[in-house]
């Protein structure tokens, strides 16, 4: 155990808060899939996780195909046009890749009234499916005698490896907090994932079909009676969990700069651990649980050391439980006032 | 498609009817004949069923372990209607004590570390539950799932239980009879032939012989004998439990926990005892797993996935009803042993067959007879509340 890591100087306390902040923002995005979805449906969205794989492939198959597979070392302001396009990229592949599975694996089982947990294990089996999908992309391209012409996106080496995206941004220091460099990237991050977590709560406390979607969650009987179409409303609601994914996407492509097919599981599990942290079907309680779960794992991961990063955010999830049965804000998609 | 599946378990009924019905003496036969096909399976070796690419008698072994704890899991599940998604933790504390005890600090006889590996279990179970039952459903769910990171993470990190290189070395169940010897001499004390088929006739292959309650690192089937002996027990105790007034807590806690708790039911602690019973089983076969053939554990043997692939076979199984927890943990199991020629592609293929079965299914392939019997009651008051009287409900 060493304290001294994380409190001996400022330095190291602004950098570990910050780099805490950077994955926390991250996971809040990602988290607001999970929490979308089980406000209204009250199903865990097991599948979610890969709907932001799909996310990150698409990000660097953008850079791919605008850039080349020629590695560069690019600042922000540079790559800022090509990131756009894999902004948006990024965000269609994850709309498409959660409307597709709310169509496949939950609808039928929603008009069937099926008990909750089978849901889950459809949205199991779609997890395995979709990221084995992606592994096999290789396999996939050569049967359909493509794979020399997409050998770029496909893999260079073996579609199971790390991809990475050929055009690294390199994060320039903006200004300095008590000997902490504040950088670009980590700026935007934060900051994109604000913005878009301040639209989005906008949207469903403002807007007609935010009334809709409340009007779901709190009851779907009635909202049916009083003329809300509730299959619409699910569909947006996944719609939505899918275009913050390719945002989170797009944000952790910036900052990590690689993926793979597996890169899904644990950023979903903790996304998860997030949204019930902050109380799940909360989007408010999303951000919250998000941040300071990244926070805090980025604290613990300096005190005991980076090995125990994700017992020391699975703990925390536990007593914070034990005190707020239903996370920090409560759960309460439903009861957000207009 | 609705139609052809529900005849599955209306079959399924009428065989249980059938079975019912026969005098005693019958009875006896059916269960003899049954357990004579399930102790020689891996010895008859079935053409079609059998597995090509890897030995038919380790597959066998894995079924059966995976049926148990499938089992373990679905009182916790079925029963109890928690859902657990870290019990692959639990399996990992069972096996975990068990290589501790009997090679990395101690040398205890397997047969001594298991009841001890079991009661660890337990504890763990009451350790974890004691705190995160009172929180509900998905929430446990989450709970536990981080129980089960915790475990392997934990386990991969501390020098004491080996950290990542892991465990090496576990021993094998002690045997009765001679010692088996490679690589010819099996011991035991004595030997079977097993059956070796050209197209559909079959012969005896008496170059490997498996040897009985010898347990060496070359032959799976005395490992299948055991742990099949195990399971047989665990049913038994399974089916004493659910009948008695502890299943009766269970049923009640699932269905309604607030009206159970006004009738009188202690919920958390009928709740915490499903929790820690479950563990135990999971503790149980997490045991045998680590005194296997291999003799070997590290931590990436228990990964988050293995505990959703419990889960799975639970449901799939149809969740409540053991047969249906065996027989999905034994799918579960062997589908992908079964079609390793398609290597790469099997993960997808059952990530494929999940998701179908799930909505094609969704009540699991053998739901218990309460379950569909509150359904097709549904069924009618709804038709009635129509006027849609001639309809009958399909169930």
């Amino acid at each position: 155990m060493d304290f001294g890591a994380l409190f001996g100087s400022f330095d190291n306390f602004a950098s570990f808060t910050m780099g805490g902040l950077v994955f926390g923002a991250i996971y809040a995005l990602i988290a607001l899939g999970y929490t979308m979805v089980y406000g209204v449906l009250q199903l865990i969205n097991f599948a979610h996780s890969e709907v932001f794989m799909y996310g990150t492939f698409a990000v660097a198959w953008t850079f791919v195909l605008l850039h080349g597979t020629g590695d560069a070392n690019w600042s922000l302001g540079k790559a800022l046009p090509i990131l756009l396009v894999a902004l948006v990229a990024a965000m269609l592949a994850s709309a498409a890749i959660a409307l597709v599975l709310e169509r496949v694996a939950y609808r039928p089982l929603i008009n069937k009234n099926a008990p909750k947990l089978i849901a889950l294990i459809s949205a199991i089996g779609a997890s395995f499916a979709l990221s084995e999908a992606m592994g096999l992309r290789d396999r996939f391209a050569k049967w359909l005698g493509v794979d020399d012409n997409l050998a770029n996106y496909v893999s260079p080496k073996k579609a199971r490896d790390v991809y990475t995206n050929p055009v690294t941004i390199e994060p320039h220091k903006l200004f300095e907090v008590g000997g902490y460099n504040v950088t670009d990237v980590d700026l935007v991050i934060v900051l994109a994932a604000l913005v878009m977590m301040f639209a989005l709560d906008q949207f469903v406390r403002r807007t007609r079909f935010g009334r809709g979607i409340r009007a779901v969650a709190q009851d779907p009987e009635s909202a049916a009676l009083m003329g809300v179409n509730s299959t619409r409303v699910v569909q947006v609601t996944f719609l939505i969990g899918g275009l913050m994914a390719g945002v989170a996407a797009t944000l952790y492509m910036m900052k990590i700069g690689a993926t793979r097919q597996s890169a899904g599981f644990l950023l979903g599990v903790k996304a998860f651990t997030a949204a019930v942290m902050g109380g799940i079907g909360n989007l408010r309680g999303a951000l919250l649980g998000g941040l300071v779960l990244g926070v805090m794992e980025s604290w613990g991961a300096a005190i005991w050391g980076n090995e125990w990063r994700d017992v020391v955010a699975f703990i925390l999830l536990v007593l914070i439980l034990l005190v707020r049965p239903s996370g920090l804000l409560g759960e309460a998609l439903g009861k957000a006032r207009a | 498609m609705m139609a052809g599946m529900g005849s599955i378990s209306a079959r399924w009924d009428r065989v249980v009817d059938r079975y019912n019905a026969q005098p005693k003496i019958v009875k006896i036969l059916w269960v003899t004949l049954l357990l004579v096909i399930a102790y020689a399976m891996p010895l008859l070796r079935p053409p079609i069923i059998t597995t090509n690419s890897i030995d038919f008698g380790t597959v066998m072994f894995r079924v059966i372990a995976f049926a148990l704890v499938a089992l373990g899991l679905n009182i916790v599940i079925g029963y109890a209607g928690l859902l657990d998604l870290g019990y692959v933790g639990f399996y990992a504390v069972g096996a975990y004590t068990t290589a501790v005890l009997t090679v990395e600090h101690g040398s205890w006889p397997f047969f001594l570390a298991l009841p001890l590996a079991i009661v660890v279990t337990m504890i763990s179970g009451v350790i974890l539950g004691a705190p995160t039952l009172r929180v509900r459903g998905d929430y446990l769910a989450i709970v536990t799932l981080g129980f089960g990171e915790i475990i392997r993470i934990s386990v991969n990190n501390i020098e004491w239980v080996g950290a990542a290189a892991g465990i090496k070395n576990i021993p094998h169940p002690t045997g009765i009879g001679a010692k088996p010897e490679p690589p010819f001499k099996q011991g035991g004390l004595f030997e079977i032939p097993r059956l070796e088929w050209n197209g559909l006739v079959p012969s005896f292959d008496t170059e490997h012989k498996s040897a009985f309650l010898a347990f060496g690192s070359r032959d799976a089937v005395p490992y299948y004998w055991l742990i099949l002996t195990v399971l047989i027990l665990v049913l038994i105790g399974d089916r004493l439990v659910k009948a008695s007034r502890v299943g009766r807590a269970w049923e009640a806690t699932r269905e309604d926990e607030d009206a159970a708790e006004l009738m009188g039911v202690p919920t958390f602690k009928y709740k915490l005892m499903a929790f820690a019973l479950g563990a135990s089983i999971g503790g149980l076969s997490g045991s045998f797993y680590a005194s296997s053939q291999a003799g070997y554990i590290n931590p990436q043997s228990f990964p988050l996935l293995l505990s959703m692939l419990f889960v799975a076979a639970v449901i799939v199984g149809g969740s409540g009803n053991r047969w249906g927890a065996i027989a999905g943990g034994a799918l579960v199991a062997y589908l992908p042993e079964r079609f390793r020629d398609f290597a790469d592609y099997r993960l997808l293929v059952f990530g494929l067959a999940l998701t179908v079965l799930a909505v094609w299914r969704p009540e699991g392939l053998l739901p218990p007879r309460q379950t569909r019997r509150a359904k097709a009651a549904e069924a009618e008051i709804d038709a009635l509340e129509e006027g849609d009287l001639e309809e009958t409900p399909n169930v």
